[in-house]
Order: C-alpha cells, then structure tokens, then sequence
C-alpha cells in the first residue's frame, strides 16, 4: 500500500518550466514516477520534457486527472501556489519552496483547514515510495523498496537514515521529509499515524529536531496508540540556546523543545532513541529482529 | 533579523503604538542636545539613558540609567557609550555599545501608582495561530514570571480570519486589572501593537515592560522586535536597519557568500549540507568527544567555489584543531564539493589541521577517486560511524 504517493498518483509540477521545476521534473521522470504535467502562468499550450503545460492548476487537474502536486514556485509565490492547488482539488500538496514567510503560511493554514487535501512541507525534501514514486528532490538511488517508515523535519538527514536503513539490510515503505518549517503542513505525528496504519509499514524512523512540540505530541501518541517498533533521533543536541539554525523552526525556545527533554520524553514513551545519528540503521535492524524474533 | 530597541519603537510608532520620545546619539557630544529636544516635546525632566546592543539584562549591567538632571544625562551618556557591556544574554565577552537612545522619562510621579507589564506577540506554533501573551508581572524575565506564578500569564489566540478582535483587546486591559482613562488607552494600545505586528511581518514582539504611568498612560517602555528574515523582501526599508557591528564578523562574511554559519566555542569546525545534517554533525562530533566549532550550511547548491570559501571562513576561527566534512550528496554532486576541497589546499595553501572527509550520495565513488587523485592528505570515510572515529582519532581520544 504505501502511503501518499505510489505508482498510481498523477503528479503534476508548479514552476514546471523553471530551472529547479525542469532539473528535478527530469529526475521524478526518470526515476519512474507518474509526472502528467506541469504549471507555468502565461505558458499554457507549450510543451515541455515531452509533456502539458498548464496556465492553472484547475486546466491541469481538468485535463489530466491529477491528484498529486509538487511545487518549485520562488518563495513571495508560493502561499498562492499551494492555495491555488488546494482549490483545484488536488489530494496531495508538496512544497519544496523554502522561504516562505510565516504570514503567508498562518493563511495557507487556515486556507487548508477542513478542506479535503493534505499539505507537505513547506521547506521540505518530498516523499518517496520506492520503486513507486518520487515526488521530492532526494536521490531515487539510495532507496530500496521495503517497510521501513520514515518521517523527517530535515532533508539531508533523511537521505542519511534512508540510507543506514538500506546498508542495514532493510528497505522504505514511504519516506516522508515534512519540512523545518515553524507552521508545516502535516506534523510528525500526522505522518507517524499515517505509518502506522499502513499495512505496508513495519517499522518507524522518526527523526526531529530541537524547537517546538511535534516530536513529543507524536511520542506520547505512540506510547497509548502505536503497534510498531519506532527508532527516534533528534537533532541539535549541541545546538545552543536561542541561536538560530538554519531551519526556521529550529529555535530552542521553552524547556520540551533541547534536544536532551524530547529524547527523554520519547524513550519514556518506548521509543528506541538513538544517541548518535550514526546508529539509526542499526537500532532500527535491531529492534525489527526482536519482532521476527 | 533583530532590531535596536530605538529601531523597534519607531517602527511601532509608525503603526500608533505609544512610546516614549527619544533621540539615538553615537558620540558624548551629542547628548545635551538629544535631552532637550526630548524635553521640548515631553517638558520631561527626568531622562533615561540606555544603551543599545541586541542583548536583553541591560540594566544588570549597568547600560541604563535614569539621570534626574542634564548634568547626570552627560555623564551617563559619556560613561556608557563606548563601554563594553556585560549582560546576562551577552556572555562573558560583553558587547560594546556604539549607540545610546536618550528617552523621556515615563516613571514620574503622579495620582496614581505606576505599573509595569508585560506582552509578547509570537506565532503559537502547535495551532499555527499568532499569540499575545501577556502578564500583571512586568519588569522581570518573563522566565522567570512563567516559572514561579504561571497563573499570572494569559494568553489570547487570534483567529487569522478575522483578525484581533474588540472583546479580546477588552480582555487584555480586564485582565490587567485597569479602568477609565488607562483602560481605553491599552484596547488602542494592544489593537496598534497587533497590527504593527502583522503589517511588518514580525516574529516576536516583546515589551517589557509596558508602562502605566502615574497618570494612566500607557507606553512601550522597552520593545524588543525580530523580524521574519524571509519576509524581508516585502520590506527593504527594514533591511536597511541591519546592523552589521551586532553581528559576528564571519557570520557576516559567511551570508553574504550564501553560507548559513553560526560560529560556536569548539574546537572541531564542519562543513555540512543541510541544516539538519549539520545539527547531527554536530552532535556526533560532540559524541566523539570533541565540541563543535561552528555550525556551517553550505546549501543545496554546493559549488567548488562556495566549499572553498566555507573553508576559509572555518580556518578563520584560532579554536579549530580539525574539520570535519560531511556532504550528503542529493542535488549537491559530491564531486563537486571534492573539487572545492581540492581548490580549496591549492589556493590556501597550508592547512593546518587535520581534515576528515565523508562524502556519500550522489558521485560520491568519482569524488573519492578526485581527492585520491590529488595526493591530499585527509581522513576519508564513507560511513557517518567512520567519520566519528576518525574525529575520535585525531583528537587523540
């Protein structure tokens, strides 16, 4: 099964005809994923990498059937560029866009609220289920097909554990990169409870940071709800405090958001926590044995 | 992007929030003329005088003083301007203050008892909702206030659909226990303050302490204002307010080559790609039992001519006694990121310590074989576990 995106979703890409929407449009193409076609305003008619052009999302959606979007639009545009896909009733947003103003996202939140679509992002790598579909901007070739789940607020780090998980002998069921953004459009425990209905998803990676709540909203959720094993690993333990650090929210601000309560909180909750990010995999294959085992 | 006190409040001004008058002078000169002015507005006769660095505690450290005569405005001017300013937030170091803001005087006596409180404006990150928090409790680290009398803290969560509402200003001043002339005067004060906040694109507002005088006015004693770095290109005259004497020199050089770097005490400096990746750099160099130099982004676009100037800007730093390169690449090609490195020991010259590189991802094999090539001497690891290691090992652990 998967989750949010397969062989199946109908991809189309907003900045289509931009120097990143072309570079990583190719990619997605290459790698296997469904893309149908693309939005440039004012270019509508015209071809590119041998598919659609649209001026709208509506056209795009209209015409070919889309329920998958990602997005490549300059940050000023890309609030409009999100609402506007959401409108035209596509299921499954993707930004990629970092940069996006907090203003601009405080609307696009309460723009998305009740309507049927899900948000990923902003400022995030994408999604991938591999063999499936690419939708994002990570390298296809670390990834392996298998049942390993994983969600991550950062985008390197995520190729990272993809690919200890890969060395270690597992595979991904879908990796989700949900962006370092203050105000994401799913949180991590949107994407933990995602996973962990998924047939396909046998185990979790769930990697955070320091700064906000999400980690631990989504721990004590796994501690009442979870029926998976779950490796977790925050980012930032060296960070110090009120120093900003690339990501937005990654701001160490009240007394759960270091690095040091949020690992605590989750090992509470029976979440095996790594210590050093270089022991993902393994934790994860350990903790898949004791299941089999 | 952080603001002068001074600054802040004449943003709020613009939006009809009320504070007190005031003049910024760079030089002891200055100072008289500044306290006059400021009193043929006001006919105040009691100034304060305060420093202006990006720190907060400055009254701890002795950057503000009230002077009750022109004489005192002088001397306080004189002493504090160009004093190195040691305040709880600034570390041991201090921080030297160029500008001083001479300000009208707002604790005078009156009828009534003056009041302090405080109120932030910040974005409420698990609803995705702006918040105004604010206390009866002034003057002191919110902190502090949150810590020993939680219940003093109130909050109002503004819907972005319809925007602060006139029952929620009410709420605020109810709750601040005022009446008459002083209530009126906070619903018109918090109503400007949250339109200030939205109209410039803030991430925190902060006053503390807001003032009640003694004749029921209501000011923005202190304003601490940051501003959404991403929002500034809707705003380029708040972009002209940076300013660069607050920032950390390399920090400085590092933006402007499109670097994100954050200098720290260590000793181990990195070069990452990805911020989260940079973080668990971080921490694994700290695992390995070195403490990190600095944080260092180098971006999704990692080019040879960007990784040489991360170098240079690492080896700038006295403290690092090894460099750790950790390139995870995606869209950045790891042969790349080999080349800058190359480039990097041609150009430089010498480098003085030891470097491990790790280099996987995307041409990480044509990477290996170009530093290989080049006969440099680094640590090369393939795994994340490999490159602790060998941290571990050329700190001699």
């Amino acid at each position: 099964m998967s989750v949010l995106v397969n062989k199946n979703s109908r991809v189309i890409v907003q900045g289509f005809t931009g120097t990143e929407g072309t570079f990583h449009a190719t990619q997605m193409i290459e790698y296997g994923t469904n893309v149908v076609g693309g939005i440039t305003p004012g270019k509508g008619g015209q071809k590119h990498l041998d598919r659609p052009v649209f001026d709208t999302v509506e056209q795009a959606v209209n015409s070919t059937g889309a329920d998958v979007s990602i997005i490549f639009v300059p940050p000023a545009f890309a609030a409009d560029a999100i609402m506007e896909a959401a409108d035209a009733g596509i299921k499954v947003i993707i930004c990629i866009t970092e940069g996006i103003p907090v203003r601009d996202m405080i609307g696009v939140k309460e723009f998305l609220r009740g309507k049927p679509c899900r948000l990923i992002g902003p400022n995030c790598p994408g999604v991938i289920t591999p063999d499936e579909a690419k939708v994002g901007i990570m390298p296809g070739f670390i990834h392996k097909k298998g049942h390993i789940g994983i969600v991550s607020r950062s985008g390197t780090l995520t190729y990272e554990a993809v690919d200890q998980v890969t060395k270690a002998g597992l595979g991904q069921s879908t990796a989700i990169g949900i962006g370092g953004d203050p105000i994401p459009g799913t949180s991590t425990l949107d994407a933990i409870k995602l996973l962990m209905e998924d047939k396909e998803t046998e185990g979790i990676i769930m990697i955070g940071e320091i700064g906000g709540t999400m980690e631990t909203e989504a721990a004590r959720w796994i501690k009442a709800n979870g029926t998976k094993p779950v490796v977790g690993f925050i980012a930032g333990k060296t960070a110090p405090k009120g120093r900003k650090m690339g990501h937005a929210g990654a701001i160490i601000g009240g007394k759960e958001d270091t690095a040091e309560a949020k690992m605590k909180i989750m090992k509470e909750c029976g979440i095996h926590v790594a210590e050093s990010p270089a022991e993902i995999g393994k934790m994860m294959k350990e903790a898949m044995d004791k299941v089999v085992g | 992007m952080n603001l002068h006190e001074y600054q802040g409040k004449a943003i709020l001004r613009q939006f009809g929030v009320a504070t007190p008058e005031g003049v910024v002078i760079e030089k002891a000169e200055e100072a008289l003329a500044a306290a006059n002015k400021v009193s043929e507005k006001t006919n105040c006769t009691v100034w304060a005088v305060k420093a202006q660095i990006h720190a907060g505690g400055r009254g701890k450290g002795g950057g503000v003083k009230i002077a009750k005569s022109l004489d005192e405005v002088q001397k306080f001017a004189s002493d504090i301007l160009g004093m190195n300013l040691v305040t709880p937030q600034t570390g041991s170091k201090g921080k030297k203050v160029n500008k001083v803001l001479i300000e009208q005087g707002v604790y005078y006596k009156g009828a009534s008892e003056p009041k302090e409180f405080y109120m932030g404006v910040l974005l409420h990150r698990q609803t995705g909702k702006n918040m105004i928090m604010y206390s009866t409790e002034g003057g002191m680290s919110i902190e502090e206030v949150a810590e020993k009398t939680p219940h003093l803290i109130f909050k109002e969560e503004i819907e972005p659909s319809v925007g602060l509402l006139p029952y929620q200003t009410r709420r605020i001043a109810f709750n601040l226990k005022l009446s008459g002339k002083a209530f009126k005067g906070m619903t018109k004060f918090v109503e400007s303050l949250y339109s200030a906040f939205q109209s410039c694109d803030a991430s925190l507002f902060e006053i503390n302490p807001l003032l009640k005088t003694s004749d029921d006015l209501i000011f923005a004693a202190d304003s601490k204002v940051t501003l959404d770095d991403n929002a500034l290109f809707r705003h380029p005259d708040y972009e002209a307010m940076r300013d660069l004497s607050e920032e950390n020199s390399m920090e400085v050089e590092a933006r402007e080559a499109d670097l994100n770097y954050v200098k720290l005490d260590g000793n181990v400096g990195c070069m990452v790609n990805g911020a989260g990746l940079a973080m668990a750099t971080m921490d694994i160099i700290k695992v390995s039992g070195g403490e990190p130099a600095n944080f260092l982004d180098v971006g999704g676009t990692a080019n040879a001519e960007r990784v040489e100037k991360a170098f240079r800007i690492i080896l700038k730093d006295p403290n690092v006694k090894a460099i750790l390169v950790n390139i995870f690449g995606g869209i950045v090609r790891c042969d790349r990121v080999a080349q800058g490195i190359v480039d990097a020991y041609k150009n430089i010259g010498k480098i003085p310590v030891p470097i491990i590189v790790r280099l996987q991802g995307t041409n990480a094999v044509e990477a290996k074989k170009l530093i290989e090539q080049s006969g440099l001497k680094v640590e090369s690891a393939i795994l994340l576990r490999e490159a602790a290691d060998l941290v571990k090992k050329v700190l001699g652990n």
